[in-house]
Order: structure tokens, then C-alpha cells, then sequence
């Protein structure tokens, strides 16, 4: 919109989901001095992730892209499918936090405000149509990670995992901002269509420097989503990170990822996609066999599901990699699911771990099933769809992917790809078969509460639901390509 | 819309609860869930068929489980008439043999697991019937199979149920790989797995080749082939017939469900299904018809001289099987479902009598220690009776009218079906024998077996003698829906009903010729009876004789051909021996062993060697970092 016709309230109808966030996260931090039930915090929080979430669906399944300050920021589909995401992440990253936090004596009503700041960041990041804000996103979400990550002040693992995030994320940011002072001494400009309309009027498509920008900011991306070898603070920030934030990283930083990586991709620099492809394709490749191989040498289950996390980052890449609108909306599918198969599994990480017991390593999972049933077939749910078995979404998620690249030709990383999920199934399915067919070792107690089962039911049956009605998610993912394109 | 699906979807609730609380909170109740639920199945579809009865056809698209061009998993319904005579056929027998087993399984410590598994089958077969694409269609086919395989070595922890259930399984490999095959060409071809678009174009299709190996081969026909390979295997006849003996094994309402009356006949429905496939192909055709006939008489020929009381009627069902194969083959599709109508109620009877017979000997299932039970179980013996007379063809009974009509359409079909139906008729001849000398052995003469035994005789309770009460009214009237024109002008109700989808058999007879037919059937039939009677009533030592006189031939029968044997010889040993020479003496020590070890090894080895790159120091971490970026920017700056 024009600045000139004035400041009407209107014009901000698009960012009032993040004004509402912001609002709410200052709340939290006033409402931690003045109540002491963290429990408290926690629920205002939710609260108003859910105003929030109203205000995202009134405007949901808009035909035209909404845009406010100079073009700097725009509401379409897309980015309202990712706020989606990013609302479902934080309300259940809250609900198995609750117990949790407590447990690992960290329980601090800022923890709550950081949270629902980092999902600001995300959703500044997933509706940035300028390189600028989208920075700011992205420092936003960042910086409020960092934190979390290190939230468990005591324990020199959290403390470790935070600083190593914050280094390595300060070093990514600066491949980021050089890329994008390349991409604007080229085209002139910040702003993601005008960069494209640059691109074509210049005529630099071919230009190696533009190619460079265009590869320092695929690095940046890379570093949150943990592509190989971007990856390597992943298992180590994963594992030292108190649970819960583990769970909230690995799907909101990394969705955010995805989406910028996909608007970047799609709408500034559409016309070199043979260029990025060529790029991604390696690293797809090497992702997924990084991630699924060293996984299987993991016996602590935080950092298996690090190099899971890993590996599924090269899945959602295929989407990208096809290039087309399907293939990205393919990609937007997949991370919705492997958001709900993820957390639910971290919820069952989570419960085992109580006063003295850490539960974090395999042999832990021993016999699960004989003393813990429910508990177990849950955690079974969460491995099938990890895995990708049918009924379950993730079958929906990958079989979708796998599609979307073979009818952009490249049939060989399908194959690849169902390779390495084979070749996955031997670590998640271990889960199971120790759960099963082990007799336990000794007397595992579960530490639930109501919200912590609350967001087990939920996840569990929103994998089923999706694996059986996945028209349920398609139907919600296919508003997010028009406005992009 | 919600009872067409509550139709199957109520047997698979009970699945789900007998399963889940079956063993700590069910257990001995477990049928006061799958009873109920199995009824109101019956009860809907009775109301589906008064519905299509109507006029109506319902083809619904429930919905698409995945779509992806013009790959489209959809679950949805087609209910036109056929699938309404499966479906009263399914849900009558399921319900009458669910009461049966409350009876026959019970104290059984597997009480809820039977019926959990029972009821999954009849989910399973109702999705089959009910599918209204291939691909749904393929599913409720092998879900039926699991289920059988399930059943089949129910009680596993015996080694002889427990092989029954493996040999079924791998035996029906055989024939659903082919299965499988066809349904993968049917999309390759049509590009839609949907019955409607599938049938709609078959005819555009007609006339296409598809190349094997170099080799021109007409699609249509190609097709069918396979899916009567699936067929094949699925109703047990040659050569795939020899898994379905052995699943006596498993307990009787299983034998007489699912390898009588329901499971069995899938594979004539699913070639009835694909008739307008089927009538593209005459030499696809031809093959049915001449499996279908050949299996008739060669199966009828075993069951002459088995001593087994469940063996014999296991051998008569596949010989049935044949018949309807004989009838879809000559293009008779009426005919042949006909059959299977009336032969689920006279056979399924068969097999619950035999099991009321096998419940009062406490197991004993060898006929040659029964004999003279018909004072103590009347009314056994007298369900017995009406059955055998309605599987010997004798006029009035269900049994004649269908199998009549198969024979005279098969005689109409002249050249090869003229020949085909010189084996039927003489298959009925020993299928009227084997009936007899099954019941004058059990129920006649002196009682064979131990005094124990003897003293312990009784009839069975009312919970398995009502069903088998119910089944022989079916047994006996079943057939009357379908009376032939010669007799009652607009009588063959069940062919005017199927017509529409089957469509009406060709050929015209004289009723001269007719009346000839029936009476070369009748007499055939009598025939055979009264020689069991001379045999085994009034010359009891005729038989012993007899089989001393034709040694050869009784051995090559009662040896079954030596047909097991010879797959033993030929494909099970050769294949044992070769797996144990190369896969364990080299594959299994070298490649095999080699792979499951040396992968994980290999990988696991990899896999510490790349977990010491996670060093845990941070510069090194930073330098991979940029390591990658300089790679990737070397290669697509300075390397093109």
C-alpha cells in the first residue's frame, strides 16, 4: 500500500496475527511478575495463540494476496498455511512443557514469552516478501531460540547447546546478509518481486554474483532447516536443549525454514530454478543419507530424532526441488505432518523423563509396552508415521513428495529417497521392537499430566485422521499456492 | 448412504473391540458383540437388496483416499445385483454360523480371538463384494486371505494347523501374484481402476496387443488370464486345489464359512464381476470353462474313496467350485453364480452337520470308526440328508436347478462344452455316490468306534442345531428362485434378476433336448445314490473288493493323484534343497550372512566414522559450514 493515503487501521488488517502474538508474549512477561502458578502464564499464552489462530482464519482462504508496508510484507495463503503450523507448534510445545519445565526445575514464565516471540519471528519470516523484514523475522525467531535452547541454566549441556546455536547462528546470518547486500548491489532492490522483475529487465540470470548471493542465502536457509552439512549444531543443540524446546526447534525454525526458502526460491529468483535445482539436488541427497545413516548409530532417542529431523529435511527438499506448484505445496503438506508426528513423538520422549531419571536412552524404552501400554502404542503411531507406513500421515506426507518429483522427471531421488527411508525404518521401528519384544530392565514411571495428554491425543489422532481423510490437510494446503504464484 | 456403509463397517467395530478388550474384558462374551453386529449387517443388507430389488443401483464414491493424476485410491461402493445376492448370501451364512460357533467354540481359549478374526473375515468379504474398483477389490481379496490364514491355523500351537495355514497362504501366492498383475495391466490399459470406466471401454479396447518377451498377445485377453490366475488360486482348482484340503485344519464354522460358502467362491464372483472383460476373450473363456470342468470331475474323483468326513466334503466343494468355473466359462454367468447362491447354503450345511458329527466323537473325524449315529443325533442326520439330496441334483432340491442349468448350458454351448458337459454330468454321477457313502458310513450300520465314544453319543444343542435347521430350509429351497422356463413360465426369477449386469446366456436348446439333458442329470444322480446304497449298506464288503480288484486306480485316488506329492518332488523339495545348497551353504554363509551382517556393519561402521566428524568443537562445525559453501560455489562458479 501507498503511504501517502494514510495510516488506516485497515491497512494492518494483514499483521494483526503478529500483533497479537507480540501483545500477548509483553503480556506474559508483565503477568510473570505478578503471579506465581506458571501455569497461569502458560495458559494466557495459549490463549492468545488462539486469538491469534481466530484472526488467521478469518482472513484464511483469501483469493488475493494482502500487502502492507511498502510491499515489505504480504498475507496470502501461503503464509497463513505456515502460521497454521507455526500456532499448532507452539500451543503443543506449551502443553508437554508444562510438567516438563518443572521437572528440570526451569519452570520461568519467560520461557512462555520466548516461545510465543520465536513464533512471532516465524511468522514475520513466512510472510517477509522483502529480504529486510524477512531478516528481522528471522533474528526475531533466532535470538528467542538461542535462549530457549539454554533455558535449563544449571546444566552445562543446555548452557552448551545454547551458545554453540548462537555462535553458529551468528555466523549463518552473516552468510545471509551477505547474500542479500550481493543480490541488491545486482538488482537494485530488497523486495522479492521486484528482485525477479530486476532479474528479467537486466538480464543477469547467468551472472555468477547474482549466483553467489542466491548461494549465501541458500546456506543461511540450509543452517535452519539442517541441511547437510549445515546440519552439524543440529544433534548437539537438539540434544543438550531442554525436551520440550528440542521439540518446539525442530519443527517451527525449520518450517519457517522452508517457508522463506520456497518464497526466496519461488518468486524472486523463479527463473534460475535449473541453477537452484543443481544446487539443492546434491544437497537433498546428502541430507537424507547423512540423516538416515547416522541415526542408526544413535542410542540416546533425542538425538536419533535429531538425525531423523535431519533426514526428513531432505525429504521436504523434493518438493522444492520439483519446482513446481504442486511440489512446494507438497513440501507444505509434509512439514504440517511431520509437525504433529514429531512433537507427539518428543511428548513420549518427555513423559519418561522424571526427578532422577533422565529416559533419554534407548535401552529406556525396554519392555515399554508390558508396564505402559498406551503410552507405547502412541509411541508405535508416532514411529509408523515417521517412518512413512500407511495408514498413518506420514505415509500421506512422503507419498506426496515422492509424486511431485516424479512428475517434475526426477525420478531417480524418489528412488533415492525411498531408499533411505528404508533404510530409517530400521532405527524407528528398533524403538518399537525394544517397546515390544524387550523385557524391561527396570520399573519405568510416566510423568503425565492433563495437558501433556491433551496433546498426545491430539497428535495421535490427527496422524490417523490425516493418514485415512488426508483430503482433510489437502484440502487446507491448497489454498497456500495461489496467492504465491 | 450411511447403511451401505454401516453394511460392512459393523463386523469391523466388533473386530476392533473383540480385539482390543477381548482378552482381559471379553473374553467369554465375546459373541454378544460380533453376533449382533454380524445380524444387523444381514438385516441391512437385506434392506440393500429390497432396494435394489426396486430398481435401484448404487454406485457411490465414498471417498478418494489418495489422488494423484489419474492414480486414484478411492473407497467406494457398487451394490447392482450381483453384489446384492453376495451380499444376502455373505451376511445370512455369517449370521447363521456365528450363532453355530457360540456353540462349537465354546471353552475355547481363543473364544474372543475366533470371533475377532471371524468378524474381520466377513469385513473383509463384504468390502470384496461391495468394491466398485480393482483396487478395492484387491484389497478385501488379500484381507480375506489374511484372514483365512489367521483361521486356518487358529489353533497354531498344533504343527499340522499351523503348516495348513502357511501352505494356504503361499499356495494363494501363486495365483494373486497373477492377480496382482492383472490389476496393475487393467490401470495400464484404462488408465482407471473403476469398474464402470473399466467395463465402458473395454470394447474400444478389444482388438489391442500387448508385447511379452517380443511376442504379440491380445491385451483383453491377457488380463483375463490373470485374473483368473488369482481365481485359481482363491477357489482352489487346478492346479492351485491343494492348498484348500489341508485348511480342513481349521475349526468347522471356519471350514464351512469361509472354504465353503464365501471365500472360496471370490474368485467365480470376480470373474463374473469382469464379464464384460471375460466376453472379449473366448480363449480366455475356453480356459475357464475347461479348468472349471476338468476340476469337476478330477475333484470329484478324490472325495470317492477319502476317509476323512471333512476331507471329503472339502474335495466335493472344490468339485462344486469347478462347476460354477464350467458355467461362467460357457458364458452362464447366471448359471454359475446360481450355483454359488444354492451351494453356500447345501454345502455350508454339509460342513456344520459334519461338525456336530465331529463335536459328538470328541474330534474323531475319520469315517471308517463312525457309523450308526443316525439314532442318536436325528436331527443331524436328517439336515445330512436334505443337504446330500440337494448336492445330488434330485429334483425339487436347491441343488438341482442350479447345477441343471449349468449342465444345459454348458450342452447348449456345443464343440468343447459338449465335452465339458459329458465330465459334468459324470461328476454328478460321483457326487451323488461320495454324498451317500459319506452318510451311509457315518450314520448307517454299526457304530465303528471306541465304547467310550459310544457312551458319550448325543445330539448337539439347540445353538448348533437351529442354524443347521435354518440352513436346510435354504438347502432345500434356495434353489427355487431360479426354476427353469420349461416347467413355469417367468420362474427363473435370479437369472431376470442378474441379467441386467450378467447379461443373458446365449445359445437356444429344443426343450427335447432340454428334457434330456435333465434326465441324463437325474438319472446320473439316482444312479449314484443307489450304488453308495448296493456299496455300502447291502454288500458292505463290495468296497473292500473293489478297491483290491482296481488297486492302481484306489491308490492313485485316495493318494489324491499324488498331486502334493508331486509338487513336493518337483517345486517344494527342489526348492528346500536348492535354498539349503545356495542359501545356506553359500548365500546364507557368504552373501546372505555377508549382507545381514556386513550392511549393518558396514553402515555402522560408516556411521561412527561420520559420528566422529560431530566433534562437538564448534570451529569445526563452523568449517564445515563453510567447507559446504565453498564447494557448492566452487563447482557452479568456477568449475562451468
Amino acid at each position: 500500500m501507498d503511504m501517502s493515503s494514510g495510516f488506516s487501521l485497515l491497512s494492518i488488517r494483514p499483521i494483526v496475527p503478529e500483533l497479537t502474538m507480540i501483545c500477548t508474549a509483553l503480556i506474559l512477561l508483565l503477568l510473570d511478575l505478578i503471579v506465581k502458578k506458571k501455569e497461569v502464564v502458560a495458559v494466557v499464552g495459549i490463549a492468545g495463540t488462539l486469538v491469534a489462530l481466530y484472526g488467521t482464519l478469518r482472513l484464511y482462504g483469501f483469493s488475493e494476496p494482502l500487502t502492507v508496508f511498502s510491499d515489505m510484507f504480504v498475507l496470502d495463503g501461503y503464509s497463513n498455511f505456515f502460521r497454521l503450523i507455526f500456532y499448532l507448534n507452539v500451543i503443543l510445545t506449551i502443553c508437554i512443557s508444562l510438567r516438563y519445565m518443572v521437572i528440570e526445575k526451569a519452570s520461568f514464565g519467560e520461557y512462555y514469552a520466548l516461545l510465543i516471540f520465536a513464533t512471532t519471528g516465524m511468522m514475520i519470516m513466512a510472510s517477509a516478501s522483502d529480504l529486510i523484514v524477512l531478516y528481522l523475522g528471522l533474528e526475531l525467531m533466532a535470538l528467542s531460540t538461542y535462549i530457549l535452547a539454554g533455558m535449563m541454566r544449571k546444566q552445562p549441556r543446555s548452557n552448551e547447546a545454547a551458545l554453540k546455536y548462537f555462535f553458529l547462528g551468528a555466523f549463518s546470518s552473516a552468510f545471509f546478509l551477505y547474500g542479500i547486500s550481493l543480490t541488491y548491489g545486482l538488482t537494485g532492490t530488497t523486495n522479492l518481486k521486484d528482485i525477479a522483475a530486476s532479474l528479467q529487465t537486466l538480464n543477469i540470470t547467468g551472472n555468477p554474483m547474482v549466483l553467489l548471493g542466491l548461494i549465501f542465502m541458500i546456506v543461511a536457509f540450509g543452517f535452519k532447516i539442517a541441511l547437510a552439512p549445515f546440519h552439524m549444531w543440529a544433534p548437539d543443540v537438539y540434544e543438550g536443549a531442554p525436551t520440550s524446546v528440542t521439540a518446539f526447534m525442530s519443527v517451527g525454525p525449520k518450517a519457517a525454514g522452508f517457508a522463506v526458502l520456497g518464497r526466496v526460491l519461488f518468486s524472486a529468483f523463479g527463473a534460475m530454478q535449473i541453477q537452484w535445482d543443481s544446487i539443492l539436488i546434491p544437497l537433498a541427497v546428502i541430507t537424507m543419507a547423512t540423516g538416515s545413516i547416522i541415526a542408526l548409530a544413535q542410542t540416546n532417542i533425542k538425538r536419533m530424532l535429531a538425525y531423523s529431523s535431519i533426514a526428513h529435511a531432505g525429504y521436504m527438499l523434493l518438493g522444492i526441488i520439483a519446482g513446481t506448484p504442486g511440489g512446494l505445496a507438497s513440501t507444505a503438506n509434509y512439514l504440517m505432518i511431520y509437525a504433529i508426528m514429531n512433537i507427539g513423538a518428543f511428548a513420549v520422549v518427555i513423559m519418561l523423563r522424571r526427578e532422577g531419571f533422565q529416559g533419554e536412552n534407548l535401552d529406556d524404552y525396554m519392555g515399554l509396552a508390558k508396564s505402559h501400554p498406551v503410552a507405547s502404542a502412541l509411541m508405535l503411531v508416532f514411529m509408523f508415521a515417521l517412518t512413512g507406513i500407511p495408514p498413518t500421515a506420514g505415509f500421506i506426507g512422503k507419498f506426496y513428495v515422492f509424486m511431485e518429483v516424479i512428475d517434475a522427471g526426477y525420478t531417480y531421488l524418489a528412488v533415492i529417497a525411498v531408499v533411505f527411508s528404508v533404510i530409517s525404518a530400521f532405527f524407528y521401528l528398533r524403538v518399537v521392537m525394544y517397546m515390544y519384544m524387550r523385557d524391561p530392565r527396570e520399573e519405568v514411571a510416566l510423568a503425565t499430566s492433563p495437558s501433556m495428554n491433551f496433546a498426545l491425543a491430539v497428535t495421535a489422532v490427527m496422524i490417523l485422521v490425516i493418514g485415512v481423510f488426508p483430503s482433510v490437510l489437502l484440502d487446507l494446503v491448497k489454498f497456500s499456492i495461489p496467492g504465491l504464484l | 448412504m450411511v447403511k451401505y456403509i454401516l453394511i460392512p463397517l459393523l463386523p469391523f467395530i466388533a473386530f476392533v473391540i473383540n480385539i482390543l478388550f477381548g482378552r482381559n474384558h471379553i473374553k467369554d462374551k465375546a459373541h454378544w458383540i460380533a453376533v449382533p453386529a454380524v445380524f444387523a449387517s444381514f438385516i441391512l443388507a437385506v434392506s440393500a437388496f429390497m432396494d435394489v430389488l426396486g430398481g435401484k443401483v448404487i454406485n457411490i464414491n465414498i471417498y478418494s483416499w489418495i489422488v494423484s493424476g489419474d492414480f486414484n485410491v478411492s473407497i467406494g461402493f457398487l451394490i447392482d445385483q450381483l453384489t446384492a445376492v453376495m451380499l444376502m448370501v455373505v451376511t445370512s451364512i455369517s449370521t447363521l454360523i456365528f450363532i453355530y460357533s457360540i456353540g462349537y467354540m465354546h471353552g475355547d481359549g481363543g473364544y474372543y480371538r475366533f470371533f475377532a478374526y471371524l468378524s474381520l473375515f466377513v469385513f473383509s468379504m463384504l468390502i470384496l463384494v461391495m468394491a466398485n474398483n480393482f483396487l478395492l477389490l484387491y484389497f478385501g481379496w488379500e484381507a480375506v486371505g489374511l484372514c483365512s490364514y489367521f483361521l486356518i491355523g487358529f489353533w497354531f500351537h498344533k504343527k499340522s494347523a499351523a503348516d495348513a495355514g502357511k501352505k494356504a497362504f503361499i499356495v494363494n501366492r501363486f495365483g494373486d501374484f497373477g492377480f496382482g498383475l492383472g490389476v496393475i495391466l487393467i490401470f495400464l490399459t484404462f488408465g482407471s481402476l473403476e469398474y464402470v470406466k473399466v467395463f465402458e471401454n473395454a470394447g474400444s479396447v478389444a482388438g489391442q496387443t500387448i508385447s511379452i518377451l517380443g511376442y504379440q498377445f491380445d491385451t483383453i485377453t491377457v488380463i483375463c488370464l490373470l485374473l483368473f490366475c488369482g481365481a485359481v488360486g482363491k477357489s482352489a482348482q487346478l492346479p492351485l486345489h491343494v492348498w484348500l484340503p489341508d485348511a480342513m485344519e481349521g475349526p468347522t464354522p471356519v471350514s464351512a464359512l469361509i472354504h465353503a460358502a464365501t471365500m472360496v467362491t471370490a474368485g467365480v464372483f470376480m470373474v463374473a464381476r469382469s464379464s464384460p472383460l471375460f466376453n472379449l476373450s473366448a480363449s480366455a473363456m475356453a480356459t475357464v470353462a475347461v479348468v472349471g470342468g476338468v476340476t469337476a470331475i478330477f475333484a470329484a474323483t478324490i472325495a470317492l474313496v477319502q476317509n476323512d468326513i471333512k476331507r471329503v466334503i472339502a474335495y466335493s466343494t472344490v468339485s462344486q467350485l469347478g462347476y460354477m468355473f464350467l458355467a461362467l466359462g460357457v458364458g452362464a454367468y447366471t448359471a454359475g453364480i446360481f450355483h454359488l447362491y444354492t451351494h453356500a447354503y447345501f454345502k455350508a450345511l454339509l460342513f456344520l452337520a459334519s461338525g456336530s458329527v465331529i463335536h459328538a466323537l470328541h474330534d474323531e473325524q475319520n469315517m471308517q470308526k463312525m457309523g450308526g449315529l443316525k439314532k442318536y443325533m436325528p436331527i443331524t442326520y436328517w439336515v445330512f440328508i436334505l443337504a446330500s439330496l440337494s448336492i445330488s441334483g434330485i429334483p425339487g432340491f436347491a441343488g438341482f436347478f442350479s447345477k441343471d442349468e449349468i449342465l444345459w448350458r454348458a450342452y447348449l454351448s456345443g464343440g468343447l462344452g459338449r465335452f465339458l458337459w459329458f465330465l459334468a454330468a459324470a461328476a454328478a454321477l460321483l457326487t451323488a455316490f461320495y454324498s451317500f457313502r459319506l452318510i451311509y458310513l457315518t450314520f448307517h450300520g454299526k457304530f465303528r468306534g471306541t465304547p467310550e465314544q459310544e457312551r458319550h453319543l448325543h445330539e448337539s444343542p439347540p445353538v448348533i442345531t437351529v442354524p443347521l435347521m435354518i440352513l436346510a430350509v435354504g438347502a432345500v429351497a434356495a434353489g427355487w428362485v431360479g426354476i427353469p422356463p420349461i416347467f413355469l413360465e417367468h420362474a427363473d426369477r435370479i437369472g431376470e434378476f442378474l441379467a441386467p449386469v450378467l447379461g443373458h446366456p446365449a445359445g437356444e436348446g429344443s426343450h427335447a433336448e432340454e428334457l434330456a439333458v435333465m434326465g441324463i442329470s437325474i438319472i446320473a444322480g439316482l444312479a449314484g445314490i443307489l450304488i453308495a446304497y448296493i456299496m455300502y449298506i447291502r454288500k458292505t464288503d463290495l468296497p473292500g473288493k473293489l478297491g483290491a480288484m482296481f488297486q492302481p486306480v484306489y491308490r492313485l485316488l485316495y493318494n489324491k493323484y499324488w498331486v502334493d506329492e508331486l509338487y513336493g518332488k518337483t517345486i517344494v523339495q527342489p526348492t528346500l534343497k536348492a535354498s539349503d545348497r545356495i542359501i545356506l551353504g553359500f548365500f546364507d554363509a557368504k552373501i546372505i550372512e555377508g549382507i545381514v551382517n556386513g550392511v549393518p556393519a558396514l553402515i555402522g561402521a560408516f556411521s561412527r566414522r561420520f559420528r566422529t566428524i560431530q566433534t562437538g568443537l564448534l570451529s569445526s562445525y563452523g568449517l564445515a559450514m563453510v567447507l559446504g559453501a565453498m564447494f557448492i560455489i566452487g563447482f557452479w562458479i568456477f568449475l562451468r
